[in-house]
């Protein structure tokens, strides 16, 4: 049977040292109407030959090799083959969680590394061990700060990424939070709006920069509105990779700093799993949810690591605790650490630059087709959105059979005839010259 | 210790290669200088090799499951197929977009369908949603569920969830997150529910009720009959903590006994691995009136596609995921359940159960065990006689277990036993593992009484001695900086 080690004879064996005939004596505190002895419905079990078939027969059904412009959180980067060599080491894999720190030193230690890296990117005093993705880390960063300030209303900018947005609604609704979303203006929150909703009330504001549109947003000024008022709050959520062009949140004041950390190394798995990366100033240290690794010494002075501050958390605290979390999605930020390490400040900048510069080529070549413009003329990334002369689900079905995908319809987040068109550096001219060939065709056909 | 990654730092080394950029555009002209980063970028510049062989050197001062047994309680540390690790790193798995359109990933869609409804059958329910990607995030999940129900039903005073005192941490702490009052119950001379607690705490404020079946003292909650009748009788609704399901499966429906809700931890019983601290998935099962309130999207199947649906975008709790939770956790689950097939879901339970009495069994006589009925897939013993002789914490016996090659067991929980040691050994460890864990736990006793200091001292045989926590909290330091 598969992955049991015991044999019949041994289990009867171990039956009788338990000083039981059967195992149905063994589970007699059971009521027995509950006891299934029939089988469930399942399917009969497969062997290693079989479920390789089926699975590799149902993957065979997914589209992996399209020209994707596919973004809007999740995206496409270059990820060398060393990181999963190491995703793969049972050493790392089939770990617990680091409770017991004299047989967890590699967790942990890379872990410390990992929160250094997250520090330099963002220009953070510190850094957790990583969130579930970057929307729960959005959603976490709020009751931080409104547990922090002790206040109620959290400020969203309308430019966040609509499904982030969902996310926190679910998360803050049942304490007490009231979120207000501030309206975007020519693809970036409208600061004018924004001033007005900064008030007294005020916990926090959340601006995501590059926003959802792939527009960079004006965060000095963004943060001149939020500490104009007393207490508020002003969390970032930014793309990794964006950081090394665009300045490092610590450099224009934020507070807390969270994103979601995917394109650090990690997999579309479509959708999941991702990490949430998780920063702030050093003085709201005591009030972040999440694993958080320190430096010490060991019984013989020897510098090590281990788990600190847990009295923020849901085993100790219990009710009373900082959140619920208790992952920390280990094994995708050692994906990222791993391949923050491989990739040094220049390859993050070349992935960057790389990704920009393709990105604001296919941009011109778009723009420049009939029937097609750019949705505002904001600065952006690697992302944008452009508007299109028929309805974008038209358009991303139509190249769909050119094995295409042009980018996501952005008709269901509210923005009818618009495409947000995503690039990395793993595209090449010729798939960037390939889109712009299919818009015109669709458009003149 | 080993040196940081950022001591191996030398100007100029590079760990990767990427093709020449082709576009003529230059990047002064996208990103304007008023946006573009000033701060250095200090990241270590290292080689490829510089990065294996630290991680390599890292990794060996880990414990894990392949090295050594795991008798962590209520962690369920059982084995990990390779042959997951294999197949979902098929680019058909692995380079797909969440936001591709659906067509082009109906294999994706048809596992998910499949697994929301192998995971039901295995538990009783009408399905579940794979969205949740914690087990903490499933408890949320489930009692945002709960609350819309009462919502749903008008019954805006049920403001209350109970649970047990022996509950794990998460449970207060998601009942908190969505917004419940929470009332702890404590439990009874046999480690169990106390109904009379129960009647005297149950009114029709009363949300729901949170359990962990078999309990965190490895045994099974027999008047679950009772309590659940008395928890339906205000019209709140039973929640079960499927942290414990591996000593269920194929044995007991949850569905069946009177839970309507129940999340599970496909990282604990459907073997997916642990990876240091996740990623896990925290599927959340429910009865058939339930499923409108799961998060959206289900997947659906209409004539022979199969369909992300929002249909109850309305009833339901909202998102707990941008897209659709952890589909590459998920599918190792999956994998998983289909070679264990019917019989051998069954299987599992039974020697998850057979494992942990002989353990319990073989040493009680060594250790204090405070409920020794015949248990579930764990046990709670205790170092209270090793602590009342001889002056030996818990603690101190966890630290000799690891110099012994072992993990530790679960220390200090459930609360409610003192000096308490949680041990799981899960079915797949064999009678030879098991048998030379007991003589090292009996080796240990004998030390307590021998050569306490021993004990006192552990560890000494590990890549570190006893860690300084106190220090670590007085001198923060979480980081490196250069």
């Amino acid at each position: 049977m598969p992955f049991i080690s015991n044999t019949e004879e041994q289990q009867q064996e171990m039956l009788t040292a338990c000083g039981v005939k059967s195992f149905d004596e063994l589970i007699s505190t059971i009521p027995k109407k509950f006891i299934h002895h029939d089988r469930c419905s399942l399917e009969d079990a497969y062997s290693e030959l079989e479920i390789t078939r089926k699975m590799n027969a149902l993957a065979a059904k997914n589209a992996a090799d399209f020209n994707s412009f596919l973004g809007a959180g999740i995206y496409d980067h270059f990820i060398p083959a060393a990181v999963d060599h190491m995703l793969l080491r049972p050493e790392f894999l089939t770990a617990y969680t680091p409770y017991q720190a004299e047989v967890s030193q590699g967790t942990l230690q890379y872990i410390y590394e990992y929160q250094s890296l997250i520090c330099e990117l963002t220009g953070m005093e510190i850094a957790n061990a990583g969130m579930y993705d970057g929307a729960t880390a959005c959603a976490e960063a709020i009751l931080m700060a409104v547990r922090k300030t002790r206040k109620t209303k959290a400020i969203v900018c309308g430019s966040v990424n609509p499904l982030y947005l969902r996310v926190i609604q679910v998360y803050t609704e049942g304490q007490g939070v009231e979120i207000v979303v501030i309206p975007s203006k020519n693809g970036v929150v409208d600061t004018d709006a924004l001033a007005a909703a900064i008030d007294d009330k005020t916990a926090s504001v959340l601006l995501q920069t590059p926003n959802f549109f792939g527009n960079i947003e004006n965060a000095f000024a963004v943060e001149k509105l939020v500490h104009a008022s007393k207490k508020a709050l002003f969390i970032v959520a930014v793309d990794p990779i964006s950081l090394a062009v665009l300045n490092a949140p610590g450099e224009y004041n934020a507070d807390i700093v969270v994103g979601e950390g995917q394109s650090l190394g990690n997999s579309m798995n479509f959708g999941g799993p991702l990490f949430g990366f998780f920063a702030a100033k050093a003085s709201l240290v005591r009030n972040m949810p999440g694993r958080i690794v320190g430096a010490t010494l060991d019984a013989d002075g020897k510098t090590s690591y281990v788990l600190t501050l847990q009295a923020r958390e849901q085993h100790i605290r219990r009710g009373k605790a900082t959140s619920n979390i208790c992952s920390s999605d280990q094994l995708c930020s050692l994906a990222a650490t791993v391949y923050m390490c491989l990739m040094g400040p220049a390859g993050l900048k070349e992935v960057a630059e790389q990704s920009t510069t393709k990105a604001h080529y296919l941009a011109g070549k778009i723009a420049a087709l009939d029937g097609y413009a750019m949705a505002s003329d904001q600065p952006f990334f690697k992302e944008f959105a452009i508007t299109t002369p028929r309805p974008a689900a038209e358009i991303v079905e139509v190249l769909k059979d050119k094995k295409i995908f042009a980018g996501v319809d952005l008709a269901p987040f509210g923005n009818p005839d618009m495409l947000l068109i995503a690039v990395t550096e793993k595209k090449t001219r010729t798939d960037l010259d390939a889109l712009v060939a299919a818009l015109q065709e669709v458009n003149n056909g | 210790m080993a040196n940081l990654i950022f001591e191996m730092h030398a100007p100029g080394r590079k760990g990767y290669t990427l093709p020449k950029n082709d576009v003529p555009t230059p990047i002064a002209t996208c990103i304007p200088q008023n946006y573009s980063r000033t701060a250095p970028l200090r990241l270590p510049e290292v080689s490829e090799l510089d990065v294996m062989r630290h991680f390599i050197e890292l990794s060996q001062l880990n414990h894990f499951i392949e090295k050594g047994f795991y008798p962590l309680g209520s962690c369920t540390m059982k084995y990990n197929p390779k042959i997951n690790e294999t197949l979902v790193r098929n680019p058909g798995w692995n380079n797909i977009h969440p936001l591709q359109p659906q067509d082009t990933v109906q294999g994706a869609l048809e596992a998910m369908y499949d697994l929301q409804r192998d995971l039901a059958e295995i538990a009783g329910f009408a399905v579940a949603t794979l969205q949740p990607v914690a087990g903490a995030q499933g408890e949320f999940t489930g009692l945002k569920v709960i609350a819309a129900y009462h919502k749903h039903n008008g019954d805006t005073h049920k403001t209350k969830i109970l649970l047990p005192d022996s509950a794990h941490g998460t449970n207060p702490a998601s009942a908190f997150m969505s917004g419940f009052e929470i009332v702890e119950l404590p439990s009874n001379d046999k480690g169990m529910v106390d109904l009379e607690a129960l009647k005297a705490a149950i009114d029709e404020n009363v949300a729901g009720f949170m359990l962990t079946n078999p309990n965190t003292l490895g045994i099974f909650e027999s008047q679950i009959e009772e309590i659940s009748r008395l928890v339906h009788s205000v019209g709140g609704l039973m929640y079960m903590d499927g942290a414990n399901f591996n000593a269920l499966m194929g044995l007991v429906k949850p569905g069946e006994i009177g839970f309507d809700v129940m999340h599970y931890n496909l990282h604990k019983s459907f073997a997916t691995p642990h990876g240091g601290g996740g990623p896990g998935s925290g599927a959340v099962g429910v009865r058939e009136d339930l499923v409108k309130f799961l998060p959206y999207p289900m997947v659906t199947k209409e004539g022979s596609q199969y369909v992300l649906c929002n249909n109850d975008q309305e009833t339901s709790i909202g998102k707990v995921h941008a897209f659709y939770g952890n589909f590459g956790v998920n599918l190792r689950a999956y994998i998983y359940i289909k070679m264990q097939g019917a019989d051998g879901i069954m299987r599992v339970s039974r020697n998850a159960i057979i494992n942990a009495n002989y353990i319990m069994r073989k040493l009680e006589k060594y250790y204090h065990v405070p409920f020794n009925d015949n248990c579930m897939h764990e046990f709670v013993a205790s170092g209270e006689w090793q602590k009342e002789k001889y002056g030996i914490k818990t603690l101190d016996i966890a630290k000799r277990i690891l110099d012994k090659g072992y993990h530790a067991p679960t220390i200090y929980f459930p609360l409610i036993v003192h000096e308490a040691m949680m041990i799981e050994p899960t079915e797949t460890e064999s009678k030879e593992t098991l048998d030379a864990f007991i003589q090292a736990m009996i080796d240990i006793a004998k030390e307590c009484e021998e050569t306490p200091e021993l004990v006192k001292n552990a560890p000494q045989n590990t890549p570190i001695r006893r860690v300084d926590d106190t220090l670590a909290v007085r001198q923060l330091n979480l980081h490196y900086t250069w």
